[in-house]
């Protein structure tokens, strides 16, 4: 049996966290910032299916960055850590920590232990009661656990967001500015914007998964913001039929199958009331009672005329 | 969690298998002792001991279905409670009303909640309504063997199909047996110990294309009817201001009627049939 060559615990830890830095470097950036009524969600996501942002539990979201088939699985081991902890004690007893703990355990445990370490970075968001109760927990791909206060940054030259997050941002911003606050840091590194070769002036929101906790909800927090209400909310000065009328493809896409249901007109788009019951798999049991009605986009992937975008997206990224 | 064959925390490799979006099988594979039908059975009939629920009745109108329940628990002779609730919202899109074992049916509607929301999580999208009725026949097959001791749980399912085809009515009905026998209903269909009178009622005053409004009727007036002749169901009771629990799923989602509402319907109910009996006293 011929002996491997002699290297030193330090060497091998050395040469893995390159490893997987240099994987979790080469994909694009996700922030994750707290604003007035909860957590936004960015990613630089061209894809409108396989996301980088997810739900987790009623008030616990989740965002990663790196090799989609790893955080994948991650994402799915959450979302199984805390509907069988709901289901076995309460829905209240879930909690963001227990999950990041299990999150830190397994990557810890996977760097340590195995050839190749995970190449992700991973951020499980719980949105409390009040802004102060709000929790960030940031994982690395070695099982370091931090709790951040304000925002989080992962991803492809997450060094450079930070910096501009760092000067722009400010705690209890309103959804639509602490998005262009978050757009804006993205966009300084992002390749899809002119300052760095690509053909847009500011990120396009096809480029752009949005989700958002929002704590006014009443059972489940999470909420995707996609289509018409995105662009809406990234450019609050154009009228949304304008920016309807400007994607003929979103009209023509198919309605995703169980797409919910349009709202009601004079719903404001997107976020919807937040009394809204959730689009899928709300009311709990007892629950309900009031005259509630879901709003277009929520929990389902694609909502109206998202389908269309990634059409389109084919030509503007070429 | 229970899992503890690595010898250290973090996730077993059973929650980092990515195949698969379904509680129940996640759980049927981690944790077994979570699911009602792993259980040892009791070597004896055990029916007379456990609280029973009892009639459910559902049905279509012109925008969705409806889905009522009597709010009594029987135990053999006595009452066990009478203001037990019966039917829940399944999700967001679907309602489940249970008959039978309470204990178990209770824990059979907790884990079919948590199953389509942990799909609905995992594949970003809701699960069609025809998957939903499969997977809870599943459940209640798993059950038979309880069932065989007394413990059978039936429930009726109902939900509006978010991809019923143009013309076709989206509200839709889906009845079972002990075995997990899962039919589609036209219309009505009722479960339970006062099913036989509840649907003798739905036969004389619901027509297909009702209003919501003369459903709702409809559907409080038959758990009257089998109030009234199933002592196993309770009526509307205007002293303790309980009344059946009624839920309408439409194009807006599954949503409890208040209380107010169903007791204004039911005190309809109760004046036109004194009405009638001070005609023909």
């Amino acid at each position: 049996m011929t002996m491997p060559y002699y290297a030193s615990a330090e060497q091998v830890m050395r040469d893995r966290s390159e490893y997987a830095r240099k994987g979790i470097s080469r994909g694009r950036s996700v922030a994750v910032l707290t604003y007035a009524d909860g957590v936004l969600f960015i990613a630089e996501n061209p894809s409108s299916t396989l996301h980088k942002v997810s739900e987790l539990y009623d008030r616990i979201g989740f965002a990663a960055v790196g090799r989609y088939s790893e955080f994948e699985s991650l994402r799915v081991a959450g979302i199984r850590l805390a509907d069988v902890r709901g289901y076995s004690y309460n829905r209240r007893d879930v909690t963001g920590r227990v999950i990041a703990n299990a999150y830190a355990q397994t990557l810890g445990a996977v760097f340590t232990e195995q050839m190749k370490p995970y190449e992700v970075e991973l951020c499980v968001a719980e949105v409390g009661a009040t802004a102060e109760t709000d929790q960030l927990y940031r994982l690395t791909f070695d099982g370091s656990i931090v709790d951040e206060p304000d925002f989080v940054v992962m991803g492809g030259q997450a060094e450079a967001v930070t910096g501009h997050l760092r000067n722009t941002f400010r705690a209890g911003l309103p959804l639509a500015e602490a998005l262009a606050v978050g757009v804006a840091a993205l966009a300084t590194v992002s390749s899809a914007t002119a300052a760095n070769g690509g053909g847009h002036d500011r990120m396009p929101a096809e480029q752009l998964e949005v989700a958002v906790l929002d704590r006014r909800r009443p059972k489940r927090a999470f909420r995707r913001v996609v289509g018409a209400a995105l662009r809406t909310l990234l450019d609050p000065q154009a009228p949304e039929a304008d920016a309807v009328a400007a994607d003929p493809a979103a009209d023509e896409s198919p309605q995703p199958a169980h797409a919910p249901s349009r709202p009601e007109p004079g719903t404001p788009p997107g976020l919807g009331d937040p009394a809204d019951i959730d689009t899928a798999g709300g009311g709990g049991a007892g629950g309900g009672g009031a005259e509630v009605a879901p709003a277009t986009q929520d929990g389902t992937d694609g909502g109206t005329g998202n389908d269309g975008e990634a059409d389109r997206l084919g030509d503007t990224a070429s | 969690m229970t899992d503890a064959s690595t010898g250290r925390s973090g996730f077993s490799p059973a929650y980092l298998d990515r195949v698969g979006s379904s509680f129940t099988d996640f759980l049927g594979s981690s944790a077994p002792d979570l699911l009602p039908g792993r259980r040892t059975l009791p070597a004896v009939p055990v029916g007379e001991l456990s609280p029973h629920a009892t009639t459910i009745v559902a049905a279509t109108y012109a925008g969705g279905v409806l889905m009522g329940g009597d709010r009594r628990a029987t135990m053999g002779n006595l009452i066990s409670s009478r203001d037990i609730e019966k039917v829940y919202a399944a999700d967001s899109w679907s309602v489940i009303g249970i008959a039978g074992a309470a204990g178990i049916a209770i824990e059979m509607v907790r884990l079919y909640q948590v199953e389509l929301e942990h799909y609905e999580k995992i594949e970003g999208m809701t699960m069609s309504l025809d998957g939903k009725a499969n997977r809870l026949a599943a459940m209640i097959r798993g059950n038979l063997g309880a069932a065989m001791q007394g413990l059978a749980v039936v429930p009726l399912f109902a939900g509006y199909d978010l991809d019923a085809a143009e013309g076709t009515s989206p509200g839709r009905i889906f009845s079972y047996d002990v075995t997990g026998g899962n039919y589609e209903e036209r219309g009505y269909a009722s479960v339970g110990s006062g099913s036989l009178f509840a649907k003798n009622s739905l036969k004389k005053t619901w027509r297909p294309g009702l209003s919501a409004e003369a459903a709702t009727h409809s559907v409080v007036e038959s758990l009257y009817d089998a109030a009234d002749d199933d002592s196993a169901t309770g009526g509307p009771d205007p002293v303790r201001r309980l009344y059946p629990i009624v839920y309408r799923v439409d194009a807006e989602g599954a949503v409890r009627l208040t209380d107010a509402e169903v007791a204004a319907v039911a005190d309809t109910i109760i004046t036109e049939r004194s009405a009638r009996q001070d005609e023909e006293g």
